[in-house]
């Protein structure tokens, strides 16, 4: 019954699309060969852990993209390649998709740094790149469009909602990071918006930790010390995904509760839980712009969706599927440059490139999000989660509709120069 | 049919209690404190406390452990037992999609306090020191004072005496009499808590206290205070650094057995501590699924298994590749390299790349609280003294064992060992076995602070040999005056250097302290050096 | 009768290695890039940029490879922090590079701009001089080791034990750069180059060019290798890797010898880093981990140690493998990597060399 009606729903699917593009497929009709898309994910190394999904997600979109009759009348055609968590490795798949593979577009990096080893290759020889994941910002490219948060459709609103009365009305902040770019420059920013709202520097600590820190006794017990000299603290938590459990589980054990000192993450998803004992985390926060217990309508397609390709595939982990906001970008990504092409009539990179702003997609997060007409960013919902002892998150704020992305933060000195939209080349 | 009725009976008298609970409160109470906006609710929390009504504690318990579910209209008290009306406590199916009451941080935090307030006279003396703890670490109103002073004169117990007045004179270092501050202030200079130490300090800001005879007595509690947090931060700080030199001392012990009794340098060492880990996940889901009741003795469970699984990979090792390269110290280094290359993928394969979940059995979760400042962790306090333990057992194994004569024989010369009988061969085997064994009870005890995942073992690697490098060859005392050291003095560089330089640091340090002393902490003197 | 008619070309040819030289000459600088930039690109011979850059990425390993030689196949100090002085290299041109592209206002990389500094720092000092760079590429990595090494060697510090220490100086040097106020563009590091000596570094002539030069580094940096081996001074590092104690009480001091051949083996890291920088078009604190430098020494046992050829080999084979494997299986590569260390060590002590050597001894 239920196969029925799908294969119902993609038939006349198949059948409203056509009727729609008839015009430019008359044009076109010589040509079905298949689109090559490029999928540029780890799938061995450290970033494994994280990419491996976007990889699957990435497939499962191409998938239903080709059920539904592909592009232009075209299929798609995923070819997938490995940089192996090896960052020059990066810059070498993605000149051999490129010219080998000759892909109309690539879906991938996590980390900011395999992003910016592509870049390079991506500009020179004009290629384009989705990219799914939250990142520091600080970044405009015309050959890239970038499908996760900015630091003010994650951070900033993360930290206003602690300052409200319901967020506990924090009045001094811990900014805790791993050290590195990304919690270095999103703790920029907050500093300085803090510094904006009357907080005081006395009232700001900052600490960071080592790539695969295990040992969190210490910086635990200055959080304590902190909390403890003044009023409502909260902990703004830029921790690398692998750090965190340790960091909770110590976290948990010296008692410092989420109702005393509230814990919000921006690294620490439904996936990254996955390997976590929950139990001494409920109640701490995490701000996405997607959370997979949201309820509505397409979130509940999407789940579904995946759960049935995770099941069908026999993907690991698919007796307890999980969806999470990098993946969400990813499948949202893929769509925004079909619409793209459709519109443009051709994969060429200039003419999508045109095409990909305002464009609209109605989002598993429940909005209908728009891709900024310039500035390559999408205006996203944000939401703020605690966790739960399952693993999933209770969302307790959210915005009121999506926000614009601002990649040239205004809380760094210089941007107000910089342009919001890529420099044509 | 007996049990069916009876259990029917039981749950009757369950629903009961449960109704007769929800009853004490009024139906208005109830409507506020379940719905509106949570301002709205915070008030209606409010004045269920300044009833002193401590009936109400059930009900709150419910909505704080999110019991409390909304549907048609109805407020309804969800338990795996059925669904109640909390206003009539008439048992009620519950519907398909009943809406949770969502509590935030906000919400848990008031009714913590509400429920700590209201059970301050409860008969429990658990109960009543839990209540008075939570009381004494928030700032309480002026409203709980009589609450609180009633408490006061009926409390028994000296502990939660000292907690209550503690309380009374937070509140009443802000009463308008000035004699009442000032025996507040001296009252509070006993205190140990940072909370106590930051509600003075507050008072002495602008617009706080203005008599100078108070204002002195004031910064004289504080002084007092500071003093004594003090200590508890330095002896934080001790702790922490012998903790951390606890787990360095487990990673280490196993690398000290073969390296340095052996000389076999074993790179895949921290993939063993992996692989003990894994073992541990394993033992602890059988133990979820086949004695959900014995769930709490899995870790006890897991350090045989974790040591039998690492000691039977050590022997295979031994026997397929370590064996061949005896007296090549650095082709075994690349090899076990190679061998941690091939075990860390194949955990990949097996478990996934995602990290796995082992959970702190319970005894094992939370710790003492000394003071504000310093809480020390069960799970901390096991490994210290797991930590003990393996070391003991170690040297007596090693000393006061044939099997140790016969690996201390052959560690100061292999051939003499072997022309009076010693299968040197033998030993070999067994003491690689030895130090991957240890190797994974240092994975049971890693499991419970930090990551299970394949990627374990590289953390603790280059650690793990420095302290065995700075201990000196072939001395386990050496290993453990290493990382002693190197717990504490990476610790106290931490507190004010922060983590990244901290970390740093010491690694120079050992690098310039081998400089130094090429042979370790304690060196091997006589022939054997060369 | 027989060495009467050998002819003059099979004469020069018996001095294979001249031929090999020559024929590697060629290819390099003549073959490969008529390959890549003549030959159209339909046609079957075409050389694509990508398999291009893959060959220079190749080349500069290989450098690394030979440097990784000299210490441990004819020394016998296995370093596990040769990574580091690859890095120091690739920072060292890297911050020229930086230079080069730094913003047109305020004449500083972004990441420094971001940091709020207003200058460069100290040791940021000449990296805008061409010339200067080139001198830290070798000053810089040789300097550290010479430091390094007079104190380890000094202590008699060896096998093992100085193994693990140089493991724990690239581990320790990967902590300081991934920090941000370090001053090296922290996990990032450098990347998005735009001209070398004004010339824009992504074109396919500039990419040739750092091929050849790379080529040509190699060849020279075996050449002089040659050189040593076969000198007087090659023969007592022999003669330290096979017995040290011995040659101590002949009269040498192996501290120098060894001092030096470290330092020198360094330095060409450093080189074969500055090369491999502009052409992969990033340098980050990665390069610096303990399991990149493990990798180098395989290249070197894969290959052959010992042997001058050998390394080469090996950092191009395994190299090349990690690109096909990473494609076609990427489940399998760990396995493949690891199960190779592990054979080598076991039944390939002299690597593919030693093999060859040895099939082609049998035959004969």
């Amino acid at each position: 019954m239920q196969s029925r009606r799908t294969f119902i729903k993609s038939i006349s699917a198949i059948a409203v699309g056509a009727a729609l593009m008839s015009g430019g497929l008359a044009a076109q009709a010589a040509d079905k060969s298949p689109i090559k898309v490029g999928i540029l994910h780890s799938l061995s190394g450290t970033m494994a852990i994280s990419e491996t999904a976007l990889k699957d997600m990435a497939l499962m979109t191409i998938d239903e993209i080709n059920k539904s009759g592909g592009v232009l009348g075209r299929q798609l055609e995923a070819v997938v390649v490995d940089p192996a968590s090896d960052w020059p490795l990066f810059a070498e798949k993605g000149r051999q998709l490129l010219t080998q593979d000759k892909v109309a577009v690539t879906f991938g990096c996590w980390t900011s740094v395999s992003r910016k080893s592509v870049l390079p290759v991506y500009k020179e020889l004009n290629g384009l790149l989705f990219y799914p994941v939250q990142y520091e910002g600080e970044e405009l490219e015309k050959n890239v469009f970038y499908t996760g948060a900015a630091p003010n459709q994650q951070a900033i609103p993360a930290v206003e909602y602690l300052m409200s009365a319901d967020g506990g009305g924090a009045k001094r902040f811990v900014l805790l990071g791993t050290d590195y770019v990304y919690p270095r420059t999103t703790n920029k920013i907050l500093r300085a918006f803090l510094k904006s709202k009357g907080v005081a520097d006395a009232d700001i600590m900052e600490e960071y930790t080592p790539f695969g820190h295990a040992d969190y006794q210490t910086i635990i017990a200055k959080i304590k010390k902190f909390a403890a000299e003044g009023k409502k603290t909260a902990v703004v938590s830029t921790i690398n995904g692998d750090s965190n459990v340790p960091f909770y589980k110590e976290l948990g054990n010296q008692g410092l509760k989420a109702k005393d000192v509230p814990v919000v993450a921006f690294s620490v998803g439904e996936e990254e839980l996955r390997g976590v004992d929950t139990k001494p985390l409920v109640g701490h926060l995490a701000a996405w712009n997607y959370f997979m217990s949201l309820k509505n309508p397409a979130n509940a397609a999407f789940t579904k969706k995946w759960a049935d390709y995770a099941k069908a595939n026999k993907l690991p982990g698919a007796d307890k599927p999980i969806t999470n906001d990098p993946m969400e970008a990813t499948y949202i990504g893929i769509h925004m440059w079909k619409q793209a092409v459709e519109k443009a009539g051709t994969t060429d990179v200039d003419k999508v490139i045109a095409a990909v702003g305002g464009q609209k997609f109605n989002a598993p997060d429940g909005f209908t999000i728009e891709m900024d007409p310039k500035n390559h960013h999408l205006h996203k919902p944000v939401f703020i989660g605690e966790i739960k002892a399952d693993g999933q998150f209770n969302v307790v704020w959210k915005t009121k509709g999506p926000i614009k992305a601002q990649p040239w933060s205004p809380y760094i000195a210089g941007n107000d120069k910089k342009k919001d939209a890529p420099e044509a080349k | 049919m007996q049990i069916e009725k009876l259990m029917i009976t039981g749950l009757m008298a369950g629903l009961l209690l449960l109704s007769s609970a929800a009853h004490a409160l009024s139906p208005e109470s109830i409507t506020s404190l379940t719905t509106g906006e949570n301002e709205q609710r915070i008030d209606a929390i409010a004045s269920v406390v300044n009833s002193g009504d401590s009936s109400a504690i059930p009900f709150l318990k419910n909505i704080l452990n999110d019991e409390v579910k909304l549907a048609d209209g109805k407020i309804l008290i969800v338990s795996e037992s059925g669904a109640i009306d909390a206003m009539t406590g008439e048992v009620v199916t519950l519907p398909e999609y009943p809406e949770d009451l969502i509590n935030n941080n906000r919400m848990r935090n008031e009714l913590d306090i509400a429920i700590a307030a209201l059970s301050l006279r409860s008969s429990d003396d658990a109960v009543r020191l839990a209540a008075a703890k939570k009381l004494q670490q928030t700032s309480t109103s002026e409203a709980m004072l009589p609450l609180v002073r009633q408490a006061e004169k009926s409390e028994k117990r000296p502990k939660i005496r000292t907690l209550l007045v503690e309380i009374r004179a937070g509140i009443e270092l802000y009463s308008s009499d000035k004699q009442l501050r000032l025996v507040a202030a001296h009252e509070l200079a006993g205190s140990t808590s940072a909370q106590i130490r930051q509600s003075l300090t507050s008072r002495l800001e602008l617009d706080g206290e203005t008599d100078p005879e108070v204002r002195l007595a004031i910064e004289a509690a504080i002084e007092s205070i500071e003093e004594r947090l003090g200590y508890y931060e330095f002896a934080g700080t001790v702790f922490t650094g012998i903790s951390l030199g606890s787990v360095l001392l487990l990673a280490a012990l196993g690398l000290a057995i073969t390296y340095g009794l052996m000389g076999v340098i074993n790179m895949a060492h921290g993939e063993m501590m992996m692989l003990g880990a894994y073992s541990t996940y394993i033992v602890q889901n059988l133990f979820r699924q086949y004695m959900p009741e014995w769930f709490d003795g899995y870790v006890l469970a897991a350090i045989p298994v974790a040591f039998i699984v690492t000691a039977l990979i050590g022997v295979v090792m031994e026997r397929t590749v370590i064996r061949h390269l005896y007296g090549r110290p650095l082709e075994t280094l690349l090899a076990t390299w190679g061998i941690s290359l091939i075990l860390m993928q194949l955990v990949r394969t097996l478990f996934g790349a995602q990290n796995v979940q082992v959970e702190n059995p319970n005894w094992m979760s939370g710790g003492i609280e000394l003071s504000s400042n310093l809480v020390l962790p069960y799970n901390r306090i096991d490994i210290i003294l797991f930590s003990v333990a393996v070391l003991l057992l170690i040297w007596l194994l090693l000393n006061k064992t044939r099997l140790g004569l016969f690996v201390r024989a052959v560690t100061q010369n292999r051939s003499m060992a072997g022309c009076v009988g010693v299968n040197t061969a033998r030993v070999d085997t067994w003491a690689f076995a030895l130090g991957s064994g240890v190797a994974g009870l240092a994975g049971v005890a890693l499991a419970q602070i930090g990551n299970v995942g394949p990627d374990l073992g590289k953390t603790y690697i280059v650690d793990s040999f420095m302290v065995v490098v700075l201990g000196g060859v072939g001395q386990l005392a050496g290993t453990v005056y290493a990382a002693l050291g190197m717990g504490i003095t990476s610790k106290f560089l931490e507190s004010f250097s922060g983590a990244v330089l901290a970390k740093i640091i010491v690694l120079v340090i050992v690098i310039i302290f081998i400089q130094k002393r090429p042979q370790g902490i304690f060196a091997l003197k006589g022939r054997s050096v060369e | 009768m027989h060495s009467n008619y050998q002819p003059f070309l099979l004469r020069l040819l018996g001095n294979s290695r001249w031929v090999g030289y020559a024929v590697a000459l060629t290819v390099i600088c003549i073959l490969i890039p008529v390959l890549n930039l003549a030959v159209p690109e339909d046609s079957a011979l075409h050389l694509s940029d990508y398999t291009v850059s893959l060959l220079g990425k190749i080349l500069c390993y290989a450098m690394v490879a030979l440097a990784m030689d000299l210490v441990w196949g004819y020394t016998g100090i296995l370093s596990l922090g040769h990574g580091i002085f690859f890095a120091l290299g690739g920072y060292a041109f890297g911050m020229y590079l930086m230079r080069e592209a730094a913003d047109a206002g305020s004449q500083l990389p972004n990441f420094m701009v971001f940091l709020d500094w207003h200058e460069y720092p100290w040791y940021w000092a000449g990296s805008d001089s061409f010339i200067f760079t080139l001198l830290l590429v070798v000053l810089a990595p040789g300097l550290l080791a010479f430091i390094f090494g007079w104190f380890a060697f000094r202590s008699r510090i060896k096998g093992v034990y100085f193994s693990i220490i140089t493991q724990a100086l690239t581990y320790a040097f990967m902590l300081l750069f991934f920090r941000n106020e370090t001053g090296f563009g922290g996990n990032n590091g450098f990347t998005d180059f735009k001209t070398i000596l004004g010339i824009p570094i992504a074109t396919a002539e500039t990419r040739i060019v750092l091929f050849a030069l790379s080529g040509l580094a190699l060849l020279a940096m075996l050449w002089m290798s040659h050189r040593i081996v076969e000198s007087k001074f090659g023969r007592v590092l022999t003669a330290i890797r096979d017995a040290e104690s011995r040659v101590m009480f002949s009269g040498y001091n192996p501290l120098h010898y060894k001092l030096a051949i470290w330092t020198l083996s360094a330095m060409m890291c450093g080189v074969a880093g500055a090369l491999y920088v502009p052409q992969v078009g990033i340098i980050n604190p990665s390069e610096m981990s303990p399991a990149n430098s493990i990798e180098i020494a395989i290249w070197t046992a894969v290959g052959g140690r010992g042997t001058l050829i050998g390394p080469l080999i090996g950092a191009g084979a395994v190299t090349a493998l990690k690109s096909w494997f990473t494609a076609s299986f990427p489940e399998y590569w760990l396995y493949f990597l690891g199960g190779l260390f592990i054979v080598v060590t076991l039944y390939m002590p002299q690597g593919v060399m030693g093999l060859g050597k040895k099939l082609l001894g049998k035959k004969s």
